[in-house]
């Protein structure tokens, strides 16, 4: 018998959103023991649906049809205490964000236990006493002690942990988890994966998971539904969607997944454009009467070079000091030591003034399309606000705004509206028409695609590669996803706790790695095996 | 995922009221704020005689003679006229004290926000010295010096309520100066004064507009409290000024010290209920739940 069995499920969006229905006549049922992947892209409905049957949906949005039932009762027609009563004990969630969703000011233990008080389980001992092995179950290490911390004193991935011994402490029936993983670097984010799966199979719990990455649909899921905007357009087996798509979507979806095949690199070129020899920052807090100095070093003595036209991705987890080293180059941070050259010109020693001119010439396109804009100033604005200051007259600097943004596959009258107009892929584009109205030689794209659906992404590496081309621009590709690195750049870099642990084409990095930490990275990306055995197959 | 905030193709303004309206409390406020103006523009066209001039015989009750339907104080001068030209007063002073302690923290605060370090201590030390000093005593001091008159009032009134203006601007710029469109800006080489006055200073209004909207209504309670002392501008008739002048006949007499506090009661109140409002219709993500 199934666990849960969504019909029909319809829920209703506020007048004035882009669509009547978040999820419109959805229907799906989990089964005890298996992994049901919900997978789409942002906006897709995917987590509308997850929050109804939690009964979590946000206040001006209703279920407006549909069952959900669960152990023989409707949850939408149950009244809000019993669903509260079920929330936690037999029905348990994770949440994308571990830092947000674990109290600050409360200790680990304490909050594993506060779900047992919830239920009025158990006597305060037996629920200390629950809390260690929980904390044991999940992985925590030494569970004695880390049931004592603080949620700030643990890494990202720990807190996952915590979050699930949270969610696993009454031995859940259905346990839902929308992107659990997202936030979390590679490495962790395979150690969670194969703690859900290990967990799940102990438990015999049945397993509601979103995503939107097909990587970790390939490494959990036991049967996959696809969603776009909110409905569900194909559902079955992972074996079967995954290999043998059927709908389209699925398709262009699967086609997007940055694969294997390395693309063919580019001739080397001799011209370095960028040099960076020796580079260090140390990070130290203030000196204080009551604290030892904390010292970080973010970068250390890292050098390497990128020819002109050449792209170059920095690959590393967060804390590598990767985005330290693209924002040195620019100088938004300032470096400690070493020597950094634009074509020939020393960076690191110029004034204010001679800055100035020098930042022309590398720019930067950044990670969040929804921060990179100033949302009260015109699109327009935006791009020209660079050149107008190094004297360009206003009215060409307009008109080269509107090329650029059909350089970048915009239209030119997207120069006269405001940045909340436009989707996150489109604000990415106008980010790269703002960087490229500088006439820069050298741009460094810090994660620039991370914040993007696949399909997205997969756009905006087409317009990076086209760019280059055209302007015979260098690029230096900042990103934590060694796959999307490989299908972009001639060479690839992969920083570890701010050294570089290996250099070398994006082929022989990518395909035969020599340092083990590249080689952990590689083994980490979620859904290896699958990605890797299509590829086989496509060239068998 | 969350829900895709398309805003509905309106004119920014029209939905800036349409929210401002969901707040009925604020839309209530506007209308008295409204009122007040108008009887304060108009006062002299109401009230051709000066308030200070006499009309009547002393201690008129309210709705005794035609004409004077609040009755007369003390000295036998139209109430209704006092209250007419005193919403002058208090909506001047409140009005012009918030844009001088704007103009004196809002530049403070952004410095001290966006160049931190020394700048920012030194900054933020001279705000705490004004902070250390109770406010209303300081202006009354103040006003003591200057002699009372209606600008020295105005001064005293602005010195001390900007250092609060300079905390929140100082905060405001803290948060928004690392965000990555500042940083973009800052690779284009636009200069710093550039920065923070088109890209960081509009991005800070919300939270300054609804803060000032709060210090008119605790200006004109200062100016009140003030004249009440005594040690407002002799020569204007404000509410303050007209308790303070009736409390030693409050027991026969209670309608002198009634009107003019039912007045700033009133107006204080709108002022509030408009900020609030203000509050709803700029930080959307903020507006409480359940209107």
């Amino acid at each position: 018998m199934s666990v849960l069995s969504v019909e029909h499920l319809t829920i209703g969006l506020p007048k004035g959103a882009d669509r009547r229905h978040a999820v419109k006549d959805v229907s799906f049922t989990i089964e005890a023991g298996e992994i049901l992947c919900v997978v789409g892209e942002s906006g897709s409905g995917k987590s509308m649906a997850a929050n109804a049957v939690m009964g979590l949906l946000p206040d001006l949005v209703a279920v407006e049809n549909g069952r959900a039932m669960f152990d023989g009762k409707d949850l939408f027609a149950l009244p809000e205490r019993a669903r509260q009563a079920l929330r936690g004990d037999r029905i348990a969630m994770i949440f994308q964000e571990p830092m947000t969703a674990l109290n600050p000011l409360m200790r680990i233990g304490d909050q594993i236990a506060e779900v047992y008080d919830a239920h009025g389980a158990l006597t305060p001992r037996q629920r200390r006493a629950k809390a260690v092995a929980l904390a044991t179950e999940v992985g925590l290490p030494d569970p004695e002690a880390i049931v004592r911390a603080y949620p700030f004193q643990l890494s990202g991935g720990q807190r996952q942990r915590a979050m699930i011994a949270m969610a696993l402490a009454l031995e859940p029936d259905l346990l839902i988890a929308d992107e659990p993983t997202t936030a979390l670097d590679v490495t962790t984010q395979a150690q969670i994966l194969s703690l859900i799966n290990d967990l799940q199979r102990r438990h015999g719990m049945a397993v509601m998971f979103i995503t939107h990455d097909f990587g970790v649909v390939a490494e959990i899921a036991t049967r996959v539904i696809v969603m776009r905007y909110g409905e569900i357009v194909e559902a079955g087996d992972a074996a079967t969607v995954l290999n043998a798509p059927r709908h389209d979507y699925t398709k262009r979806l699967l086609e997007a997944v940055p694969s294997d095949v390395v693309p063919a690199a580019a001739a080397p070129r001799e011209t370095p454009m960028l040099a960076v020899d020796g580079l260090t920052k140390t990070f130290g807090g203030k000196r204080s009467l009551f604290a030892k100095r904390r010292v970080v070093k973010a970068v250390d003595d890292v050098s390497f070079t990128i020819a002109k036209g050449e792209i170059l991705g920095l690959v590393g987890e967060s804390g590598s000091g990767k985005s330290t080293v693209g924002r040195s180059i620019v100088r938004l941070v300032e470096p400690d030591g070493g020597s950094i050259t634009i074509d020939g010109q020393e960076i690191t020693t110029l004034d204010a003034a001679g800055l100035r001119k020098a930042r022309r010439r590398a720019q930067m396109v950044f990670q969040d399309p929804y921060a990179s804009l100033n949302p009260r100033t015109r699109v327009a604005a935006a791009i020209t606000q660079g050149p107008v200051a190094m004297g360009t007259p206003r009215k060409e600097a307009l008109a080269d705004a509107r090329r650029l943004l059909e350089t970048v596959g915009l239209d030119a009258s997207a120069a006269d509206r405001y940045p909340h107009e436009f989707s996150g892929g489109q604000r990415q584009r106008i980010g790269i028409a703002r960087a490229l109205a500088m006439r820069p030689e050298l741009i460094i794209a810090d994660e620039a695609v991370s914040a993007l659906d696949v399909s997205i992404q997969a756009q905006i590496l087409d317009l990076l590669r086209d760019l280059r081309e055209r302007f015979g621009l260098s690029i230096l590709f900042i990103t934590h996803d060694l796959r999307v690195a490989a299908q972009l750049c001639d060479r690839i870099a992969v920083m570890q706790q701010g050294k570089l642990v290996e250099m070398g084409p994006a082929e022989e990095v990518f395909l035969r790695p020599q340092d083990p930490y590249t080689q952990r990275l590689l083994a980490a990306v979620p859904g290896a095996r699958w990605s890797g055995a299509a590829t086989t197959a496509a060239s068998a | 995922m969350t829900l895709a905030a398309t805003a509905p193709a309106r004119h920014p303004a029209l939905d800036f009221w349409f929210r401002f309206a969901r707040n009925r409390g604020a839309v209530f406020g506007l209308l008295v704020l409204l009122v007040v103006i108008a009887v304060a523009v108009f006062a002299n066209v109401m009230f051709p005689d000066s308030p200070w001039k006499m009309v009547q015989r002393p201690f008129l009750e309210p709705f005794q003679v035609e004409g004077l339907p609040l009755g007369t104080d003390t000295l036998g001068r139209n109430v209704a006229a006092g209250l007419a030209y005193g919403a002058r007063v208090s909506l001047v002073v409140g009005l012009i004290s918030t844009l001088f302690s704007l103009a004196i923290g809002v530049p403070l605060g952004a410095a001290a926000g966006y160049y931190g370090g020394l700048v920012d201590d030194i900054l933020m030390r001279i705000t705490e010295f004004f902070q250390t000093i109770p406010s209303f005593a300081l202006a009354i001091v103040l006003v003591a010096i200057f002699q009372p008159s209606l600008s020295s009032i105005v001064a005293a009134i602005a010195i001390v309520s900007w250092p609060p203006v300079a905390r929140l601007v100082r905060a405001e710029v803290m948060s928004l100066k690392s965000r990555e469109f500042v940083e973009a800006a800052r690779l284009a080489g636009l200069s710093h004064l550039h920065i923070l006055t088109r890209q960081i200073l509009p991005n800070a209004m919300s939270p300054i507009i609804v803060m000032a909207s709060l210090m008119v209504a605790t200006a004109i309670l200062l100016e009140s409290s003030l004249s009440f002392l005594g040690l407002g501008d002799p020569n204007i008739m404000s509410w303050g000024y007209m308790i303070g002048a009736a409390r030693t006949v409050i027991r026969n007499a209670w309608w002198l010290s009634f009107f003019p506090g039912v007045c700033i009661l009133v107006t204080v109140l709108a002022l509030n209920l408009i900020g609030e409002g203000l509050n709803d219709a700029l930080n959307p993500r903020l507006a409480r739940k359940g209107r």
